[in-house]
Parts: structure tokens; C-alpha cells; sequence
């Protein structure tokens, strides 16, 4: 079962540039929500602040409260125990190169100790199976590697590793985007199936997919969020101008 | 799935499997299912925070073993040559003497050898090296391209002592029977080719040390060569240049400063070059002003000596010339990299 | 005055002036153009008698080694140790073991700090002044010449210990390894895109584990490569050996004694007045160039294939 996330007066700067501004935000738990913005708008930034991958850049610093479950994630947890929790999806399929397809799976639990055999067993095929990936390779699970499979199936198995860990939160940065409408729509389908067990957060450039997928929304400009509201709302009726001109395709 | 509605203002979602959530209400703060064998395997795992810490230590320490390396080299040197330094000072490298008996060393002798051989095994090597790497970049068919140029890296892979072998049975015989002589006939009027002529000497090392220095200034020639954008190319052969032309004028001018680094590399090479030297030089701590003559370089002298030495004196003044070669090598390098790299500009080269 | 001369061409050339009043085919362009066209061809002719002087060396000196060396490379050659001045059968048997020590000794001491170095750079120290002032002195000490090593080696071990040791051959050599392993390391660690390291991290393991079980294992036939590189070049060193290893003429396996090595015999019997260690001399050459060109080759072969696996 998923988390819910409270975000309070986080703010985010990449060296000097200030990327986001004051961010009050609520993610209900067992939900999925999309973000929706232009380019370069602090949309993946936000995303990386909740898993504490910002950090991984040495000129990056975040301010603020993040609360999931109720622990403040800066405060009273280290980042890798925070990415134990959280899963991330990237925009690019990233698995490694070196490993079969069943080491990338196990890999979120391999690589963190966890050695009975059994259980990686059953997690790999259970986390294939909800990634609707695992009739198509379940024969060459050991055979082949990660990298062999094509760029939908490498995405569906990235997702596959994310939820092997167990993850309460999934965060998942435009995971389609570099895919083909074949593998767009069965990711889509991934993630309306996988919004009952995790909370899930969904960067997209593309707003139809947002209005597909996600119950609620949330609109960033220039490292602003400008509105947050259930996705009905937010394509039907906008609070803010500047949404609605979004939305209606005036920029962006 | 979804049809694409539209360019009007409201925009339908056609699928909403939940009903509209509210966000002002609380949203669930804790977790309301069991918690799993993994996610509880997880969760009692440390964060590592400290193996990282102790990781990224060992990783910088062997990193900083590498100042270590430098610092202790220049120490030795300094103190093992105090001796020596104090003795002598500079006078030691303007002096030509070199009697372990009486305790008198100057090293001058192995100055002129080092400049001389070093000198002549450039002006030999590198008009090659040139055309070796014209003809690989520009002018050789892209077949014949791999294996010439594996063959110019197996040159550079061959041990100096291998060199030397050779030279010795091979180099010398030929420098002593035919080249030689054919140099004092129709050269002798320079007056560089005087004397006896054993085979081994400053012109035989010097050629040996040509063959030695070529692949490497050739191998960073072509480096840079490759480095010049092919719109310069294109932009010269476009006004109707012949391909010389288009060389010397679109790659060759742009390379100029890359190549000169190339060159001082090559030098750089030469001047640390040790036992093919010293196998074919003679080995004679005097200056000869023939080319025939036996010398020293600064390298081959240490090399000849070095486990012989007795006495402190003598050991330190072994010791400095080695610190004068480490400090002029090093200047000379640092020279060439810092040219090298201005023109290649970081972009990886690969591997010599 | 009749205009249509210049518009006709003049008798005897064929190609008429594109310009009326600029004649294409004046003489002395039709000169210069000749002149360029000939240095055009004599520069060819240059670039391709240098690549085939260049090449003559090469083959001259594989061929004598072959030709000089081959009928030496006996079962004595490897079994046996240098017979007395004057007697026939000896071998290099103690050389070749005695390298292979040293060597050994070279690379447990070198490769690891050569990789740890190069780990430094490529994962932590990425835009640091630190990082880039130790990747300047590596290139540095890269420059140094292998003479100077020895001496350095001489101080730090043949000193304290009073006494010429493989240990001593062993950390000179190892000195030689580590700037090269060092910068191969960086360049092939550089290579593995970050986005697998993001998906690492992403999943919760700590640095360290990312950086062995990602990074290095990407990188790590790039990374092989490099220290087989490293490798076969201080195989074939002798000027460090002079005066650390010292050489035997005996067999040596004890780590604190001096000990023969394969160049260092070369260099000894290449020297020497002696026709019978002459021939040694070549016999062992040949050795140790095909076991370096061996190395060569696979390194270039491994590098081609494990480039396309690691970085896909």
C-alpha cells in the first residue's frame, strides 16, 4: 500500500539558478498524480526531490519539509533509506548493461544483500507479471541481458525493478516519452492498474496521458506549482489563466 | 484508447476510473496493509552511510599515493645529491670531467650527449613521423589504415633493450662498414665525421633513438590531425587546392601548435631514453666533436654506473644528473601535454 | 580593331577564356598550375616512402629476432638456467621466472592503487581542483624516465633493505603501473553513462555498492584492457631492474634477494663478449616480444569487443 506525501515550502536551486519556488503541495496516498508543464519548468526536479536524487548532484540543494508516511525524508532518514522506499522510473530506459534481465529485476534486492533465492524468484516473476512483462521474456530470464530487449520492454522491466523492491511511493519522470504508442499505451495501462497498491507521481509532458492516468494534477511554471487539482478540474476548469492557456495549447 | 479531442477549451478525460479526489482532505499517513518480507528486509538494513565514507577514503588515500609517488621522488633526488650539490653547485653541469678516482665530476660530457643525440634523433624522426601521419590521415586507403597503424603501435611496444639487441648486431656493423664510410666520403667536408669509426657512437645512437621516437610523435600527429573539423577540409578543397594543399593549408596550419607539442613530447621521449642508448653510444664520458665519436648521454651514464659506484661523492653526483634529467624531462612534458592538450581539447585520445 | 579575337580562342589552344580579358590559360598560370600538381605528387611519394621507411625498421628487426632467435627456443631454453662461460645448453629459465616474480610482485602492488586512483577521479572527485590536480601529476609521473623510477625504487627499498631484492624490481615497476592504470581507469569509468548509475542509486544502494557493482563492472573490460596495457609495457622494462632486481644468474624465488629478470638478462648478455649468450640474447627477445605482441593484440581485440558490450 502506498504513502502519502505532504510537501511544505520546498524550494530547490541547481548552483545559482533557483528551480523551484516554494512548493505546498499534497499527494494523496494511492493515487496517482500527474505533473504537467512546460519544458525545464522544475517538473522532474520536484520528482527528484522526493527520492532525495537531487542530491546525487554536487551543486544541487533543496530546502523545505517532504513528508511521506509522516516522516520528514530530509530530517530523520538517510537518502539510500528513503530510496528503499521510493521507486523511480526515468525517462530514458536505464538498464545495466552487464546483468540478465532477472539481475536487473533482483537488482534493487541483490545489490542491497538479500540472497534467498526463493523469494528473489517469486519477486522477479510477481514484479514481471505486474509490469506485463513477464510472458514475453519469461524463457530467457537468465539468458539474456537487460540491454538486449527492445525500448519498450527495457522501460516495462525498469518498472518491473522499481516495484521489485516493494516501493511505497512510485515516481516515474516522463516514462514514456521515448517510447512508441504501442509501448506508450501498455505503460499506461501498467500504471492505471498499479495506482490501487502504490502512490504514484507521473511527470508528462503529454496532457492526454495525464487526463488517461491520473486522478489528480498538478500544473508547475517556472518553478511555481500554479494549481493543483483533481485532473477533472484541472482540464475542465482551471482556476488559474495561465493553466487554461496551457492546457489550450496557447504555449508550451 | 483515448481519441483526441480537441482544440476546444474543455477537454474530456474518457477514462476516470475514480472519482474526482478531493485534496483537501487528509491523505493516508500511514500504512494500512501488512508489510512484506522485503520491504521489511529493507527497511532493517543500514543506509551505508558510513561504508561510503570509509570507501570513498581508501579511494582517495591510493589517489593521493600518486602525490606521495611525485613528493618522494623529488626528495630522494634532492637528498641523495646533496653531496654533490654542495661540492659542486652548478658548476657541475658546465664541467667536463668525470674522474671517480680523484673524486672530480662535471657533467658536461653527458649534457652534449643527451642534447646531441636527442638533437639529431629528432631532425631524422621527425619529417617520418610527418609523413608517416600525412599518409595514415589523409592519403591511405581505408583498408591498408588498420593494419599500418597497429604496425606503427607494435613499434612503439617494443622494448628498448630489443632496440638496443638489435642495434648492436645489426646497426652497428652497417655504421662501422657502410655507412660509415660512405658518410666520410661524400660528407667528410663538415668535418662531423672524423675519426675512428667503431660503429658505436653518437650517430649510431642517434638513429637508433629516431627509430625508438617516431611512432609515438607520429601516433599524437595523427591524433591531432583528426582533431581538425572536416569543414576545413572541405572549405580549402572547395576553392580548387591540390590535396597537398588542402593538407597543408586546412589541417596542417590549424594543427600547428598540436603538432609542435607532438614534437616536444618526442624529445621528451628521447631524453629519458636509456639502455638502447647506452648499448650503442661508447660509452666514453668525453666530447667529441665527430659524430663517430663514442659518448654519454645523461641516462646511459647513470645506467653504466649506477650499481658500481663507490663512494658517496660518486653516487651523489650519479644522483644529480639524474635529478637534472628528472627536472628537464618533466619541464619538457608538462610543455608538450599543456600544447597537446590545447588543441585536442579533451577530447579522448586513445591509447599509446 | 578586330574583337572577335577575343572571343575566339588563339589557334592551338582548345579551351576559350571564360572571362573575355582574363585568359585562363596563360602561361603562367598554366606554370603554376604544373607546380602544384608536382608538389602535389611529390609529397604523396613522401608521405608513402616515409610510411614504408618507417614500416622497414619494424619488420628488419621482428624478422632478425625471428631468424636469429627461433633455433634457440629449445626445451632448454625454458628449462634450464645460464650455463658456465664457454658451455653450450644453457636457457633464460631463471630469467623468465624471475620477470614473471617481479611482474607479480608489480602488479599486486600497482593495479589496485592504479584502479582505486582512477575510481577517485571518475566517481569522486568529478570537477574537484583535487582531481585534476592528481590526474596532472599522473601524467606527470608518466613522463619521468624509467631510469629515475629506479633510483627512486634504489632509495626507498635497496637502501633500508642493504641488499638488491625482486621486491625492489618489484615496487619500481609498480611505480611505473600506477599513473598509467590511473588515467586508463578514469577514461573507462568517464564512459559509463550516469543514467545506470542514477538507476542504482535510485534503487536505494549506497555509493560505494554502485560504484562496484555498476561502474566497475561496465567499465571493467575498458578497465582490463588498460592494466594488461600497462602491463606489457613495464614487462619489457630493464633500466629500472639495474639496479633494484640486479639480476641472477641463479635460480631466485625468494622475494628479498636479487633475482634475474628477462630484459635485464638481455641487456647483461647483449653486452658481453660471449657468442653463446648472444644467442641467448636473440632466443629471449623473441620471447619477450611475442608474449608483447600478444598482449597487443588481445588488448586491441578485447577492447573492440568489450566496448560494444559495455556501453550498450
Amino acid at each position: 500500500m502506498g504513502v502519502g506525501i505532504d510537501v511544505e515550502h520546498l524550494n530547490a536551486w541547481y548552483g545559482q539558478t533557483h528551480t523551484l519556488q516554494d512548493i505546498n503541495v499534497k499527494l494523496p496516498a494511492n493515487h496517482a498524480t500527474a505533473l504537467i508543464g512546460p519544458s525545464g519548468c522544475g517538473k522532474s526536479t520536484f520528482v527528484r526531490c522526493l527520492n532525495r536524487m537531487h542530491e546525487t548532484n554536487p551543486i544541487a540543494r533543496a530546502t523545505g519539509v517532504v513528508k511521506m508516511g509522516g516522516i520528514d525524508i530530509y530530517k530523520d532518514a538517510e537518502p539510500v533509506q528513503i530510496r528503499r522506499r521510493v521507486g523511480m522510473v526515468f525517462q530514458r530506459p536505464n538498464p545495466f548493461p552487464t546483468m540478465s534481465i532477472y539481475d536487473n529485476v533482483a537488482s534493487g534486492l541483490k545489490l542491497n544483500g538479500f540472497r534467498n533465492k526463493k523469494v528473489l524468484d517469486e519477486t522477479v516473476e510477481r514484479s514481471l507479471k505486474s509490469a506485463a512483462l513477464w510472458e514475453e521474456v519469461k524463457d530467457d530470464l537468465k539468458k539474456k541481458s537487460g540491454a538486449s530487449l527492445s525500448g519498450g520492454q527495457q522501460q516495462r522491466m525498469c518498472i518491473a525493478r522499481a516495484l521489485a523492491v516493494d516501493p511505497e511511493v512510485l515516481l516515474m519522470d516522463e516514462p514514456a516519452s521515448a517510447l512508441d504508442p504501442v509501448s506508450t499505451s501498455k505503460i499506461e495501462d501498467l500504471i492505471f492498474q498499479l495506482k490501487s497498491q502504490y502512490t504514484i507521481v507521473i511527470v508528462t509532458h503529454n496532457m492526454q496521458q495525464a487526463a488517461r492516468v491520473a486522478e489528480n494534477t498538478g500544473f508547475f511554471l517556472n518553478g511555481k506549482m500554479v494549481e493543483f487539482d483533481s485532473t477533472h478540474k484541472i482540464f475542465t476548469n482551471p482556476k488559474d489563466k495561465r493553466t487554461e492557456d496551457y492546457i489550450t495549447g496557447r504555449f508550451g | 484508447m483515448t481519441t483526441e479531442e480537441d482544440p476546444k477549451p474543455t477537454l474530456r478525460p474518457v477514462l476516470v476510473a475514480a472519482p474526482p479526489h478531493d485534496p483537501g482532505t487528509t491523505p493516508t499517513d500511514s500504512i494500512t496493509a501488512p508489510v512484506s518480507t522485503i520491504r521489511r528486509y529493507l527497511m532493517s538494513r543500514r543506509s551505508g552511510a558510513v561504508a561510503d565514507r570509509i570507501f570513498m577514503g581508501a579511494m582517495l588515500t591510493c589517489a593521493l599515493i600518486i602525490f606521495a609517488i611525485v613528493i618522494f621522488i623529488v626528495w630522494t633526488l634532492v637528498i641523495r645529491s646533496k653531496l654533490s650539490l654542495h661540492q659542486f653547485g652548478f658548476r657541475f653541469f658546465l664541467h667536463s670531467a668525470w674522474d671517480p678516482v680523484n673524486g672530480d665530476f662535471g657533467a658536461l660530457p653527458f649534457m652534449y650527449g643527451t642534447i646531441v643525440t636527442s638533437l639529431l634523433a629528432l631532425v631524422m624522426a621527425v619529417p617520418l613521423a610527418m609523413g608517416v601521419a600525412i599518409f595514415l590521415t589523409e592519403l591511405c586507403p581505408r583498408r591498408l589504415r588498420t593494419p599500418i597503424s597497429f604496425l606503427t603501435e607494435l613499434l612503439a611496444a617494443i622494448p628498448s633493450v630489443v632496440y638496443g639487441l638489435w642495434a648492436v648486431f645489426v646497426l652497428v656493423p652497417i655504421m662501422r662498414d657502410q655507412l660509415g664510410p660512405w658518410l666520410y666520403k661524400y660528407f667528410g667536408w663538415t668535418h662531423l665525421f672524423e675519426g675512428y669509426n667503431f660503429g658505436v657512437g653518437l650517430l649510431t645512437a642517434s638513429i637508433i633513438l629516431a627509430i625508438m621516437i617516431l611512432p609515438i610523435i607520429s601516433s599524437i600527429t595523427r591524433d591531432i590531425m583528426l582533431a581538425v573539423p572536416t569543414s576545413q577540409r572541405e572549405g580549402v578543397l572547395a576553392l580548387g587546392a591540390t590535396r597537398w594543399e588542402m593538407i597543408r593549408t586546412g589541417v596542417l596550419r590549424n594543427a600547428r601548435i598540436g603538432i609542435v607539442g607532438a614534437i616536444i613530447l618526442g624529445l621528451g621521449r628521447a631524453l629519458g631514453e636509456t639502455m638502447a642508448v647506452t648499448m650503442v653510444i661508447g660509452n666514453h664520458p668525453d666530447i667529441g666533436t665527430s659524430l663517430f665519436a663514442p659518448g654519454n648521454t645523461l641516462a646511459s651514464v647513470i645506467a653504466n654506473e649506477f650499481s658500481e659506484a663507490t663512494g658517496d661523492m660518486y653516487l651523489s653526483a650519479l644522483v644529480e644528473i639524474g635529478l637534472a634529467l628528472f627536472l628537464v624531462t618533466i619541464v619538457v612534458n608538462a610543455i608538450a601535454r599543456g600544447l597537446v592538450w590545447a588543441v585536442t581539447r579533451g577530447t579522448p585520445a586513445r591509447a599509446h | 580593331m578586330n574583337t572577335s579575337a577575343l572571343h575566339t580562342p588563339p589557334p592551338g589552344r582548345d579551351d576559350g577564356p571564360l572571362h573575355p580579358g582574363l585568359n585562363m590559360n596563360s602561361r603562367w598560370i598554366r606554370i603554376n598550375r604544373a607546380r602544384r600538381y608536382a608538389a602535389n605528387h611529390l609529397v604523396t611519394v613522401l608521405a608513402i616512402a616515409s610510411t614504408v621507411v618507417v614500416i622497414l625498421p619494424l619488420i628488419a628487426i621482428l624478422a632478425y629476432l625471428l631468424f636469429m632467435g627461433a633455433h634457440s627456443l629449445n626445451l632448454n631454453f625454458f628449462t634450464k638456467i645460464p650455463a658456465p662461460v664457454g658451455e653450450q645448453g644453457g636457457g633464460m629459465a631463471n630469467a623468465i621466472a624471475g620477470s614473471g616474480i617481479v611482474l607479480a610482485i608489480a602488479s599486486v602492488l600497482g593495479i589496485p592503487i592504479g584502479i582505486a586512483a582512477g575510481v577517485y577521479l571518475a566517481e569522486f572527485g568529478r570537477g574537484r581542483m583535487l582531481a585534476a590536480a592528481v590526474r596532472f601529476t599522473a601524467d606527470v609521473l608518466n613522463g619521468v624516465p624509467s631510469i629515475v623510477m629506479g633510483i627512486a625504487a634504489y632509495s626507498l627499498v635497496v637502501v633500508k633493505q642493504g641488499h638488491f631484492s625482486a621486491l625492489a624490481g618489484g615496487v619500481a615497476l609498480a611505480v611505473m603501473m600506477v599513473p598509467t592504470i590511473t588515467r586508463t581507469t578514469e577514461e573507462m569509468l568517464a564512459t559509463v553513462p550516469n543514467a545506470i548509475r542514477e538507476a542504482a542509486l535510485g534503487l536505494g544502494v549506497p555509493k560505494w555498492r554502485t560504484v562496484l557493482s555498476v561502474s566497475l563492472k561496465t567499465a571493467s573490460p575498458g578497465i582490463i584492457t588498460g592494466c594488461m596495457l600497462a602491463f606489457a609495457r613495464v614487462a619489457g622494462e630493464t633500466a629500472p631492474l639495474l639496479f633494484t632486481a640486479f639480476g641472477n644468474q641463479f635460480w631466485s624465488f625468494k622475494l628479498n634477494e636479487p633475482i634475474a629478470a628477462l630484459p635485464l638478462q638481455i641487456y647483461v648478455y647483449a653486452i658481453s663478449p660471449y657468442d653463446e649468450w648472444h644467442r641467448l640474447a636473440w632466443a629471449g627477445s623473441l620471447v619477450l616480444i611475442v608474449l608483447i605482441m600478444v598482449s597487443v593484440t588481445l588488448v586491441r581485440i578485447y577492447a573492440a569487443r568489450g566496448m560494444m558490450k559495455g556501453a550498450s
